[in-house]
């Protein structure tokens, strides 16, 4: 079990270089493939007005003039670290985790992202809640009446629910539930848990349940699939054999098994989760990390957006981690070997 | 299996396919696509979901044609169309008739008929082409990976693994945002077609790749690779003839599997103000703007029924295909 921790911590890692890569690739290398010079980068920083030569002065401090592994040293470092800015006049320090400040605001990136961080995080963790239960739950009940009713209504919803885009039910789901009936709160209602959880959970509602829904559709179709296999094998004759209670035999026998692939997935769609999150957030205005993104895309912010990603993907790293070692638990023979 | 099989008939003649085939008819043989192309054409929901693949795919190819028949031009405002107090569409139902047939967009009165049609276009191109990136990339790494095994197989594995567990649209938020208004010799919205096709390829060949990779690995082992290799065949005449065209089928049906999720992607991207750029009509794009227009259903519901219908045709075909090649998948 402990070469089994030690693997994923290192596989964590090396997703967390990987990540930091493609992001330094996507904001400093992408742009000056496409033909962007260090003075446009730099002038993003400077402002319109500014001269060629406080510019030139600009991007040299910067670092756009050094080699790509130099700048991305100094990109790395940052995040670790801190960064100095040096403006001639004076250095300013951006304390670790340094993305950076924002190019319209002036503003250091990170405390904006922090103050956002807990409504992407409650979305995601909540609906992530609803779907696995649901998804399971579901699937379990439909394998075991398979070809009944209940089955052909759950699947061929699962079905249409793969193929429904977020933004789709959420608009509809806003239309009808917020707008037509008055059942939950309009579109930007959001409550910190801190001041009431109440009406934290109440305004989270509709997004959570939005957002669980397709992926409740995927895990439903898997559970039924898995559990129908599962209940052919021989020990589950053996257990019903032996006299066990049938709901012991699905639970402990059945379901038992057919979790592990579940778990194995649910740990790699954290990152389709974000993704989802962040749709959600945008269709229901909901002022997370999505919404900042996306807003801070339409203004060209890139510190803003570089600093989104950054937070995103560490997040679905620690969030896949988590679920590996409670895979560890889970799973006799990671647990065991 | 309760029933006593009945060994006194004909056991001697039986054959797999004579029951596909109906009793009676002389068995001939017959290879693995014509197999798989009857066992489709038994599947009713699977031929649906074919039919109307085909029949989107018809009109995104004759759009401009259906657009002149039936509609207007998709960038055209019909300002007689909205009623200028309310900036809504004047009629019953946001405006739709004979005229203009699913009714015109609030405040610049553009034809709603005509934006979707011409959406169909951009959707269906950026979906196949993205498939296509894939499935190259896909299919190159996944033959290497599974024909040679080993530290390749290792390294290749691992960069799936990173990339099946990233979140991909954060990213290709990020670099959709950042592609400037020209560059690679191209320039606005072509630029960005090409480039969503490159970054949606780019972000889920992984699925693809762990596909072919599996196939790979257990076509390798099979007797007629054995049987070219003790003839003295290289490794790149064994991929090419005796590899390859074993892996045409499920490479053909994770692509068609493939193409609802990306046409879901561009549509994601559009929605969220970082796809194809307006006035360009895209579904996506149309939905963003429907955001703001709550009380007018008809601006929502038909882009959204558009992705839908194209997205379930898709996948319902798919899974058909699926099941066709190889009926145990499931």
């Amino acid at each position: 079990m402990l070469t089994y921790i030690i693997r994923r911590l290192i596989g964590a890692f090396a997703m967390l270089v990987v990540i930091s890569m493609v992001t330094f690739g996507i904001f400093y290398v992408v742009p000056q493939w496409a033909g962007a010079t260090p003075e446009a980068m730099a002038s993003r920083y400077v402002g319109r007005a500014a001269t060629p030569e406080t510019v030139h002065l600009v991007a040299e401090r910067l670092g756009f003039y050094d080699p790509v592994v130099v700048q991305y040293g100094n990109f790395v470092k940052g995040l670790f670290a801190g960064a100095q800015y040096d403006y001639g006049a004076g250095v300013e320090h951006c304390p670790a985790p340094c993305f950076g400040y924002s190019f319209i605001t002036g503003q250091p990136v990170w405390p904006d992202l922090l103050d956002r961080l807990p409504v992407t995080f409650s979305l995601a963790i909540g609906a992530a809640l609803i779907w696995v239960v649901a998804g399971v739950a579901v699937g379990v009940l439909s394998a075991l009446r398979r070809g009944s009713f209940f089955d052909r209504l759950t699947m061929g919803t699962a079905l249409a629910g793969v193929s429904l885009p977020i933004f789709f039910t959420g608009m509809i789901s806003l239309v009808v539930f917020s707008y037509g009936l008055g059942w939950t709160p309009p579109g930007g209602a959001w409550t910190d848990f801190s001041e009431n959880p109440a009406e934290w959970a109440y305004n989270l509602l509709l997004p959570w349940i939005t957002l669980a829904f397709l992926f409740a559709a995927t895990y439903a179709r898997l559970t039924r699939a898995g559990m129908l296999e599962t209940m052919g094998e021989d020990y589950i004759r053996t257990a019903r054999a032996k006299g066990l209670r049938e709901r012991q035999v699905v639970v402990k026998h059945g379901l038992r098994a057919t979790l592990t692939p579940i778990l194995t997935l649910f740990g790699i769609d954290f990152g389709l989760l974000i993704g989802g999150a962040i749709l959600t957030e945008t269709t229901y205005t909901l002022p997370g990390l999505g919404q900042y993104a996306i807003l801070a895309i339409r203004t060209q912010d890139m510190p803003q957006v570089m600093g989104v990603v950054l937070v995103a993907a560490m997040f679905v790293v620690i969030a896949s981690l988590v679920v590996d070692l409670l895979y560890a638990v889970v799973d006799p023979r990671v647990r065991l070997s | 299996m309760t029933a006593p099989l009945d060994v006194s008939g004909s056991a001697a003649e039986a054959h797999p396919e004579s029951v596909l085939a109906g009793a009676g008819k002389a068995i001939q043989g017959r290879s693995l696509t014509r197999i798989a192309w009857m066992r489709l054409r038994r599947d009713k929901v699977a031929l649906a979901g074919g039919g109307v693949v085909v029949l989107l795919i018809l009109v995104a190819i004759f759009s401009s044609p259906i657009i002149a028949a039936f509609g207007h031009p998709p960038l055209e405002f019909h300002q007689d169309q909205i009623d200028p107090a309310t900036l809504l569409p004047k009629g019953t139902f946001g405006g739709m008739g004979g005229e203009y047939l699913l009714g015109v967009e609030p405040v610049n009165g553009r034809d709603i008929f005509s934006r979707i049609v011409a959406g169909a276009w951009i959707s269906l191109l950026i979906g196949f082409l993205a498939t296509v990136v894939s499935v190259i990339i896909g299919t190159v790494l996944g033959v290497i990976a599974g024909y040679f095994g080993g530290w390749v197989d290792q390294v290749i594995g691992r960069i799936m693994d990173v990339f099946l567990a990233f979140p991909l649209l954060v990213f290709a938020i990020a670099l959709a945002g950042v592609i400037p208004d020209q560059g690679f010799g191209l320039e606005g919205n072509g630029l960005r077609i090409a480039m969503l096709i490159f970054i949606i390829g780019f972000f889920s060949w992984p699925s693809i790749g762990r596909i072919v990779r599996g196939q790979t690995l257990s076509l390798r082992e099979r007797e007629f690779v054995d049987a070219a290799k003790s003839l003295g065949a290289r490794n790149g005449y064994i991929i090419f003839r005796e590899v390859l065209p074993n892996l045409v089928a499920p490479i053909l049906v994770y692509a068609t599997l493939l193409i609802p999720t990306n046409i879901l992607f561009e549509a994601s991207l559009s929605f969220l103000g970082v796809g194809i750029n307006p006035p360009t009509p895209t579904w996506g794009g149309m939905l963003s703007e429907a955001v703001r227009f709550y009380t007018l259903p008809h601006f929502v519901i038909f882009p959204g029924l558009a992705i839908f219908i194209t997205v379930l045709a898709f996948n319902l075909f798919g899974d058909g295909l699926r099941d066709a090649f190889d009926p145990r998948a499931h």
